[in-house]
Formats: C-alpha cells, sequence, structure tokens
C-alpha cells in the first residue's frame, strides 16, 4: 500500500480541513433508526419520489465507477461513502484531515417531493450524521441538510440543531426550484445567520425540476456536468441580485463543489450590467463584485488547472486569499489530493489560509 | 541499478497485472497479449493508485454517433479523474506530450538463470522450473 | 477608446421592424389576412429578452427623438458614417422567433428577410445580414436559408442561445449543413425564446439577472457544439456568440479541457482538446465588454484566451454598453485592435469578402 508511506509524510507537512467529504447510507435502512415506523414503511412501499425520470439513479449516467472512485467501494459492499473505517483508512488519517465538513448528498435535501416524507428524512438524515458520523470521529463536522423546497421545516431544523458545534453549517442544493436568493427561501437565511452558520450550497445531481442549461436539457454528461458551474454562476447572481446581502449582512456562503475560476468574471459582468441597469434593483447599494467578495467562501474541488499554471495565482488573487477553502470531493471520481492539488508554488501563509485557516475562521472549528 | 524478482510470469496473466512493491516503492505489472510492462502505480496528474484503475481498450469514432472500442487491454484508465494511459508506452491518450507515467525495464527471466544472480528476490524463492518477472531499478 | 482605423466591420448591428404593419407587403395573402383580421398586426412582438423601454436594448441617446433622423439614417449617422465602417452586420432579433405555431414563424421570418433585403441591404452598399429563422422546426429554417443563400449580402445565419432544446442536438444539424455548404457562419444571439427557464433554478426575478447570465447560455451552448460533435461533423462551421461577453472565456476553455480529459469516451468523436477546437471554430463578439475598465485586467484577460482571432468587433447598436463613441476598451495594442476590427470579422463572416477592402490608414 502506498497510504502509510504518504500519511507519514503528509502529517508531517500539513494538516489539512476537508470542506467536502460524502458520507451516505449504505442503504436507506441505515436512516431507519431515526424515522418512525411509518415512515420506514413508506420507503418499503413506496421509496423516493423525484423532480426526473428514473428514479435511485442519476439521468446523466457518469464516468469512472458510478462517479465514484473506483478504489472507494467497501469491499464488504455497500457504495463508497459508506464505510467509516475505509474513509479512515482512505481520506482521513493518510491526508492530515484536521476537520472534515460532511455534505450528506441526497435523501432529505431538496429532491424529494413529499413534503412530509422530507421533512421526516431531512431530520433522520441530521440524526445519522451525528450518531453514525461525528459521535466516531471528533475530526468531522455534520452539515443540517435542511428542505430547501419547505422553509418552515428548514427553519425548524436549523433552530433544532443551533448550538450544537457538532453542525457547522446549513447545507442546500443551488438546484432549487426557484432561483435560490427569492424571497420564499429567505427564512432559511434568517434562521442560518442568526444561528451563526454559513450555508454551504453544494449541487445536488438530482435536479429541482428545471433543465439545467437554460435551453432544455442537456444529451451527454460532458454537458450536464458543466451545468454544475453554470448553475453556480445563476444561484451568485440570484443571491446578490435579489439584495439576500442586503437583508441579512451577516450571511456567509460556501460555494462547495460549484468551480470558482467564473467568480471574477462574472463580478466584473454583473458590475457592467448593473452600471446601466441599476433603477431596476434600487435594493442593490453597491457594485455586485463586492457583495460577491465578502459574502462568497469557494471550495477548490474541482481545482481549476489554467494552461498557465501561474495563472491559478491570479485567480486567488482576484477572488481573495481569505476566501479560498481547499476541498477533496472524497470519495466521488474527481476527488483532488491535497499534495497534488496546486501545481505551483505557494507561499506558507498562503498554503495555511487555504488549507487550513480559512475553513476554521469560517466554520468556527477549534 | 538492482535486478528485482517480483512475480512468477504465469502468475499474470494476458489481460490482467499485478502491484508488486520494489524498494518502498509500488510499481504495476501488466501482461499485454504476452509481453509485460511495468508502470509506476502513481498517476502523473494527480497522484492517484493508477495501476488499480481498469485496464481497457481505446474508445474511437469515425464521426459523431460513431462509436467503436479498439486495442483492447492495451489502455490504463485512471481510477479517479478517469485519464487515459497507454500501457506499453506510460503515455497518456489526451496528452501524450507532457504526461507519462513513470516506466520501468521489465524482463521474463528463466529462475534458471536467476538463481545465480546478482538480484534481489523480494519476496519469495526462485525456483529452477519458472519464469519469473525482473524489474531494474 | 473610438475606433482608430479607418475600414472595421461591425458584427452586431440590430434591427427592429418599426410594426407588423411593414411587413404585411413581403407576406402571402393567407397571412396578411390572418395578421389584419386577428388584430395579431397590432402587437409590438418585443422579445422579453429585449424589453424595449430597457437602457440597454435602446441607449438614451440612440432612441427616436424629435430632430434625430430614424431608420438607415439613424444607422448612418450613429454607427456607418463616425466609425468610419466599410461593412455593418444587421440583425433582427423579432418576436416571432418566439412564436409557437412554426408557419406563422417561418412566414415572419421569410418577410423580414426580404425587408431587410429591399429596405436595408438594397439603400446601403456597406450593411449586411443575417438570416433569420425559426428554429423550432429546422427543416422550415433550412428553406429559409436555401429561399435566400443566393444573396450574397446574407451573411450568416441568426439563431437565439436559448430555445427549444439546446443548439448541438442532432435535429438541429441540417441548419448547420445548410450553413456550411453555403458559406453562411452561425451567427448565435443572446437572448432567449423562454421555452425554458433560463437557468438550472428556474426563472430569476430580474431582467438583469437573465442578462448577466447570458454569458452562462453561451457557455452550455459551447459545451453541447463540442459534445455533440457539431466541430466534427461540420469541419467548414463558424460559430459566432453574438452579444456573448467574454471575459468568461479563459476559464472556460481550461474547465472544459479538463473535463474533457475525463469524459472523452462518452464522445469519441471529440479527439482534440476542446481549447484548440474552440479557438478554431468559436468567434465572440466585443460588446458588451465585460471586463473593469483595468486595462492590465483586461490584457490579462486576452492573454489567457490566447488567441487573437477570437474577437470580432460589435457595437452592438443601439443596445446600451458605452457612451457616446467610444465603442473600444483603453489599453488595447494596436495590432490587436486591426484584427478585431477588420481582419476577424472577415475571418469570421466568409461571405464579407464582398464588402470592399479599406485603405487601412491609421489615425491618431
Amino acid at each position: 500500500m502506498n497510504a502509510p508511506l504518504r500519511a507519514q509524510k503528509a502529517s508531517q507537512t500539513l494538516m489539512i480541513v476537508d470542506c467536502d467529504i460524502h458520507p451516505i447510507q449504505r442503504s436507506a435502512k441505515d436512516l431507519y433508526p431515526y424515522l418512525s415506523k411509518a415512515w420506514q414503511e413508506h420507503i418499503e412501499s413506496f421509496g423516493a419520489h423525484v423532480r426526473q425520470g428514473m428514479t435511485e439513479q442519476i439521468m446523466w449516467p457518469r464516468m469512472m465507477a458510478s462517479g465514484q472512485r473506483a478504489d472507494a467501494y467497501p469491499p464488504q459492499g455497500g457504495p463508497p461513502g459508506s464505510d467509516y473505517d475505509l474513509m479512515k483508512r482512505q481520506h482521513l488519517d493518510p491526508n492530515g484531515v484536521e476537520f472534515g465538513m460532511l455534505v450528506a448528498l441526497s435523501k432529505g435535501g431538496m429532491e424529494e417531493r413529499n413534503q412530509p416524507f422530507a421533512r421526516a428524512l431531512s431530520s433522520a438524515v441530521n440524526d445519522w450524521q451525528l450518531h453514525d458520523w461525528v459521535e466516531r470521529d471528533a475530526r468531522l463536522r455534520a452539515g443540517i441538510v435542511v428542505t430547501g423546497e419547505d422553509p418552515e421545516h428548514a427553519v425548524a431544523e436549523i433552530e433544532k440543531r443551533a448550538g450544537d458545534r457538532r453542525f457547522a453549517q446549513v447545507i442546500i442544493s443551488p438546484r432549487s426550484s426557484e432561483p435560490i436568493g427569492r424571497r420564499r427561501y429567505w427564512p432559511i437565511f434568517a434562521a442560518a445567520e442568526r444561528a451563526g452558520l454559513p450555508i454551504g450550497l453544494h449541487p445536488a445531481a438530482v435536479p429541482g425540476g428545471n433543465p439545467s442549461s437554460g435551453a432544455g436539457w442537456p444529451t451527454y454528461y460532458m454537458q450536464e456536468h458543466h451545468t454544475f458551474t453554470t448553475g453556480s454562476q445563476a444561484a451568485a447572481v440570484s443571491l446578490v441580485m435579489e439584495g439576500v446581502f442586503e437583508q441579512f449582512p451577516k450571511l456567509r456562503i460556501a460555494m462547495i463543489e460549484s468551480g470558482f475560476s467564473w467568480a471574477p468574471a462574472l463580478g466584473w459582468r454583473m458590475d457592467r450590467i448593473w452600471e446601466r441597469m441599476r433603477k431596476e434593483t434600487p435594493h442593490i447599494k453597491r457594485p455586485p463584485s463586492e457583495y460577491m467578495r465578502e459574502h462568497f467562501w469557494f471550495a477548490t474541488q474541482p481545482m481549476e488547472e489554467p494552461e498557465n499554471p501561474q495563472d491559478i495565482i491570479q485567480m486567488f488573487d482576484w477572488i481573495g486569499w481569505d476566501h479560498i477553502m481547499f476541498s477533496t470531493d472524497y470519495p466521488h471520481w474527481d476527488f483532488d489530493d491535497p499534495r497534488q492539488v496546486i501545481k505551483v508554488r505557494l507561499t506558507d501563509e498562503q498554503r495555511e489560509k487555504i488549507f487550513r485557516a480559512n475553513a476554521k475562521a469560517l466554520y468556527q472549528l477549534s | 541499478m538492482t535486478r528485482h524478482v517480483v512475480a512468477k510470469a504465469r502468475d499474470i496473466a494476458p489481460g490482467s497485472s499485478q502491484i508488486v512493491e520494489v524498494g518502498g516503492r509500488e510499481i504495476g505489472v501488466f501482461n499485454v497479449a504476452g509481453d509485460y510492462y511495468a508502470l509506476a502505480n502513481r498517476c502523473p496528474h494527480a497522484g492517484a493508485d493508477l495501476c488499480k484503475g481498469f485496464i481497457t481498450g481505446l474508445a474511437l469514432s469515425d464521426g459523431p454517433n460513431k462509436y467503436r472500442l479498439e486495442r483492447k487491454g492495451e489502455f490504463l484508465r485512471c481510477p479517479f479523474h478517469g485519464w487515459e494511459f497507454e500501457i506499453r508506452t506510460g503515455q497518456s491518450w489526451c496528452d501524450p506530450k507532457s504526461m507519462r507515467v513513470r516506466q520501468f525495464k521489465v524482463d521474463v527471466a528463466p529462475g534458471e538463470t536467476l538463481v545465480k544472480g546478482p538480484y534481489v528476490a523480494e519476496s519469495f524463492p526462485v525456483k529452477v522450473e519458472e519464469e519469473y518477472i525482473v524489474i531494474d531499478i | 477608446m473610438k475606433l482608430p482605423l479607418e475600414g472595421a466591420i461591425d458584427c452586431d448591428v440590430h434591427l427592429s421592424v418599426p410594426n407588423v404593419a411593414t411587413l404585411l407587403p413581403y407576406m402571402s395573402d393567407y397571412w396578411s389576412d390572418q395578421l389584419v383580421t386577428r388584430y395579431i398586426d397590432r402587437a409590438g412582438f418585443n422579445l422579453t429578452s429585449y424589453p424595449p423601454r430597457s437602457p440597454l436594448t435602446v441607449r438614451d441617446d440612440w432612441r427616436a427623438a424629435p430632430g434625430r433622423p430614424t431608420g438607415l439614417a439613424a444607422l448612418q449617422a450613429d454607427v456607418l458614417d463616425p466609425g468610419r465602417l466599410s461593412g455593418a452586420i444587421c440583425h433582427t432579433m423579432h418576436g416571432a422567433m418566439a412564436l409557437f405555431n412554426e408557419d406563422m414563424g417561418a412566414e415572419f421570418c421569410k418577410a423580414i428577410n426580404a425587408w431587410v433585403a429591399k429596405e436595408w441591404l438594397d439603400r446601403e452598399p456597406r450593411l449586411r445580414a443575417s438570416i433569420l429563422v425559426h428554429a423550432q422546426n429546422p427543416a422550415l429554417a433550412v428553406e429559409e436559408i436555401e429561399r435566400c443563400a443566393a444573396d450574397k449580402r446574407f451573411v450568416a445565419v441568426l439563431l437565439p442561445v436559448m430555445g427549444d432544446s439546446p443548439l448541438g442536438r442532432r435535429i438541429y444539424w441540417p441548419i448547420y449543413e445548410a450553413c456550411e455548404r453555403h458559406g453562411l457562419s452561425l451567427a448565435v444571439h443572446a437572448g432567449s425564446t423562454y421555452r425554458n427557464p433560463p437557468t438550472a433554478a428556474g426563472w430569476p426575478s430580474y431582467q438583469s439577472e437573465d442578462y448577466m447570465l447570458q454569458s452562462s447560455a453561451f457557455e452550455n451552448l459551447i459545451v453541447g457544439f463540442l459534445a455533440e460533435g457539431v466541430f466534427q461533423k461540420f469541419p467548414g462551421l463558424k460559430l459566432v456568440c453574438m452579444e456573448s461577453g467574454f471575459t468568461w472565456m479563459p476559464t472556460f476553455l481550461w474547465r472544459t479541457s479538463k473535463t474533457w480529459r475525463g469524459v472523452r469516451t462518452e464522445v469519441p468523436w471529440l479527439d482534440r482538446v476542446p481549447a484548440e477546437i474552440i479557438r478554431e471554430h468559436v468567434r465572440l463578439t466585443l460588446q458588451p465588454v465585460d471586463a473593469p475598465r483595468d486595462p492590465k485586467i483586461l490584457n490579462k484577460i486576452f492573454e489567457q484566451i490566447a488567441c487573437d482571432d477570437m474577437i470580432v468587433y460589435s457595437s452592438d447598436y443601439p443596445h446600451g454598453h458605452f457612451d457616446g463613441d467610444n465603442g473600444l476598451p483603453e489599453g488595447l495594442s494596436p495590432e490587436l485592435l486591426r484584427k478585431i476590427a477588420i481582419d476577424n470579422p472577415r475571418a469570421a463572416f466568409p461571405r464579407l469578402a464582398t464588402v470592399d477592402a479599406p485603405d487601412t490608414k491609421e489615425t491618431v
């Protein structure tokens, strides 16, 4: 195994905060301890009800091993990310993870259409994160998965978990049924701001019901993959232009697995258009890029690989070195290795910020 | 340069591979249609355990909507990002000029010659009647 | 800054059909009767993407006003003469693009193209135009292309970037086949017929947002053309993204090239790194310049685009992106400006060969 050799090296050189780790249930049965008998029976009889053509799979088949690291499948079965021991052995220990931010995709987020069921799933997934993960490994932090399309329950769930430091953020998907900055979602932002928790925006693979490209549904995964980037740009535009940050000045947004290098160009573009169109949005008091620089943090994975490697430094300069946070996306196929991910020389201070300090400050990790 | 005996030749059948450790370094030994190749178990792109990827062929096309798979067993697809490498050369298919997996010289030698040395046998006894994979590092 | 040289070609100038009545003489008796008796002729046919009163759609000082020239005279006075242009390509983004009745849509397109030829191209030799087609039915679109293609003053086919389906899909390929066969470029313009919500999360609240996100639609357009293999199938096709902005291009090149290495086997006809294909086949218009005013940043973006052929000059008249006649951003080298203003448009629209080449006297 390479892992022990590398582990030694990593722990000597750098501890990291990983801002994107995906735990998953071996099957829905893992959630049964946290669901009523009635909901357990609902799962057995009906299952998920989603806004796409097939259930319990994604519509654009992924490339490698169902979108997972091929080496992350637990030997005893179950999907990658479902086996704590493997995650510890393969990722947390050898990669020097000091804190790992859990992003529990699927089951309980935005994708379930049956609202009472979505409520039960949301609470169950949050209990499951605590008992099956965080209580086993104090390095891990849960993210409160909420029913984005049901803000009333989302608020209740945030309030239920607020103050419990084992929960570090509120997780919602930018692939919502309406643009995420619209007022129907404001109660979620208000609750997160009250609780002092950032919002982690992570795109869900199951859509919120809207075609992903702006011009309909893509044909290939290659295209669908890119809509994660454009969809995140749409979320940024919506949050800024709806005036979310005027209303909630302390709200902080972590853009996770959304890309980041689009942010400078989008900010410039928004500023130029706002100059001409600002009478339409009188609630926007400052150039849009200023809100972006202040309120958005960006997780690095999937890392940008510019043609000239030095241009990554330029990107970080434009975005701001305090707002970039390393992430791996373990155990997904496009995992970024902390030792390999940045191909240019960083100063010790820059390295410390990206790999550790920025996330610790944002999530108040200690 | 030292000769390392790393495996019995017949344990790596055509189309298969084995990961061996030589001097603290992991190396994948591949049998492509009877010829053996040795590649570092480390993807030059992002450091994955490359040799745990899929041994497969090359997807090619004569134009949109036309698919074919050629050269089966001659390519390795990385278990992380799916980058493709030619086993014979270690070259990346997408970036042949700038990206290449480290290769090692590999030979098949009869036990008869090996018992005379010099070599470093890594993990098992060499028998005269067997054939062995030998890597020079 | 002003155009510092003579003979530029403005690749994006908008014509506006004053009213439906203007088009009736170019329509068949049946459609003329339909439009008049159903009062369709009284409707404005303004696209939601270009609301007529928006400061982006028409710059304040370019609006009709007492004493101001109108129609062709306005275009000459505002753009052609002060810019000392040798040519300008006109596009008519008309509400008929969004009609669901594809027969009516096709009739509108036919009438508009005939109106453009007679009222604009016949009267001003410097003008060229794109062929407006109704994309919902590609067979009807091809018919219209065939009808117009003999007139060499039509240099492109015009489609909105967001329509019924992603434009790379094979259902649209007959249009691209016709473009390639006739040497017509494909001009895909910002805007939507709103058959789909413009974002992956539905309908934004503000016109500003829709416009800010046009660049995302172009990103998805180009990824679609790559993935579907449009450029492999039609190697002679030139895709010109109109009013797309361009500062998003560098990171888009990096992202698609990285993605390709992992997804190549899904689309094996994509046999080269996307950045190379994009630099060969895709062109973007200059306005709106979606960059900060700092020339250092602008030049960094051009350095990262790393293709002096990519940007073609446009004023986007009468849309409002700049003041006065300062249609060029500050700080670009004279060599790059010359390419943007003259060489690149001529390469992006091969049919511009019939536009007189300028005496290229530099002026200060």
